[in-house]
């Protein structure tokens, strides 16, 4: 990628990081759409603890600092990087490589389908 | 709107946990076609942002509140196959890390807020940037409307599946109307955040913006010093 694009990156995580590290602790705590219906319609009983349940993170705690602004704030910075890199390393393994971008092009532009 | 395990049974989950893993795997070969050296990059941040974004639920009626599901906005900004990639990582990320979603019902999940949203929210995006004149006002607007749509429509396919595999024996029709009325109202928190998000991106760098390509005049989506080092025609 190029310098700008890295630039604009770099910029966009700066503010997700604001967002999952700062602004989360404004967040409602009221009951999603799903789970208000669920409670209304009587079938919020069914619903299973979750098995991941004492895991670090869960709810988007951080084990250790519950209670305070960190809490959260750690939570959602360490999910901001693990789907930035998981996503990201997903998408540079299966990207087009440089070489078959151009002989991509050179297909597209003799009017042949582009096919592989 | 993450379905917890035991809402839907086990068959119902086994199937659509199937039917996911077909899904997402013709999502990474979709996604080929999508990505290169410049786009993989805003793939992660793109995850990362819904990520971010879903932390943030808004109040939506008294006792309820909702957040974004993002599918539209990943597939606008990268594409169908990587936007639903993207948000499918969120979602194993949420249920894995987080406790938040089942993991039984992570196949559910995957169907619900990443494919649902996708297809839903990236038809209508496209049917409605092709009728309307080619400007920035109009992919924002379409984007809004495509947000909204999206919403509605994945609480409703929810609905579906608890047809086939629901845990209790609720009344449909009055499941279906709750799930949509109050989806309805989180959607227009989803068109907020998504219209405005394009419309930054867009403002910044509509290169970047791949629903925007071949609506905007060529100049405006290619910066001078990005034209000579990518093969934009491949795509």
């Amino acid at each position: 990628m190029g310098r700008r694009t890295t630039t604009v990156v770099a910029a966009g995580l700066v503010v997700t990081l604001l967002l999952a590290g700062a602004v989360s602790y404004f967040a409602s705590d009221a009951p999603d759409g799903l789970n208000k219906v669920a409670i209304e319609r009587g079938f919020d009983g069914t619903e299973q603890e979750h098995d991941l349940a004492d895991s670090p993170f869960a709810g988007y705690e951080t084990r250790g600092v519950e209670g305070s602004f960190w809490t959260g704030s750690m939570a959602g910075i360490a999910g901001v990087g693990v789907c930035f890199l998981v996503a990201g390393g997903m998408a540079y393994l299966v990207r087009r490589r440089g070489s078959e971008q151009r002989s991509r092009t050179h297909s597209s532009s003799s009017g042949e389908p582009a096919s592989r | 709107m993450h379905v917890p395990d035991g809402f839907l049974d086990a068959p119902t989950s086994a199937a659509t946990a199937a039917v996911s893993v077909v899904v997402v795997a013709s999502c990474v070969r979709g996604a080929r076609r999508e990505l290169d050296e410049r786009t993989a990059p805003m793939a992660g941040l793109v995850a990362a942002f819904i990520f971010a974004v879903q932390m943030l639920n808004f109040p939506v009626a008294a006792g309820t509140s909702g957040h974004l599901l993002g599918g539209t906005l990943a597939a606008i900004l990268v594409g169908p196959y990587t936007g639903a990639l993207c948000v499918a990582v969120v979602l194993a990320v949420q249920a894995l890390l987080f406790a938040d979603g089942g993991l039984t019902a992570l196949g559910t999940n995957v169907l619900l807020m990443a494919v649902t949203t996708v297809v839903a929210g990236y038809a209508v995006f496209v049917l409605l940037s092709r009728v309307l004149p080619r400007t920035r006002g109009s992919i924002v607007g379409a984007s809004f409307v495509a947000a909204l749509v999206s919403v509605p429509v994945s609480s409703l396919a929810f609905v579906g599946l608890y047809a086939f595999g629901g845990a209790a024996d609720i009344p449909l029709d009055t499941l279906a109307g709750a799930m949509v009325g109050v989806h309805v109202v989180i959607g227009i928190g989803e068109a907020l955040i998504t219209a405005a998000t394009v419309s930054s991106v867009l403002a910044v760098r509509p290169d970047l913006v791949r629903g925007a390509r071949g609506l905007l005049p060529a100049a405006a989506l290619a910066p001078a010093s990005t034209v000579s080092t990518t093969g934009r025609a491949a795509s």
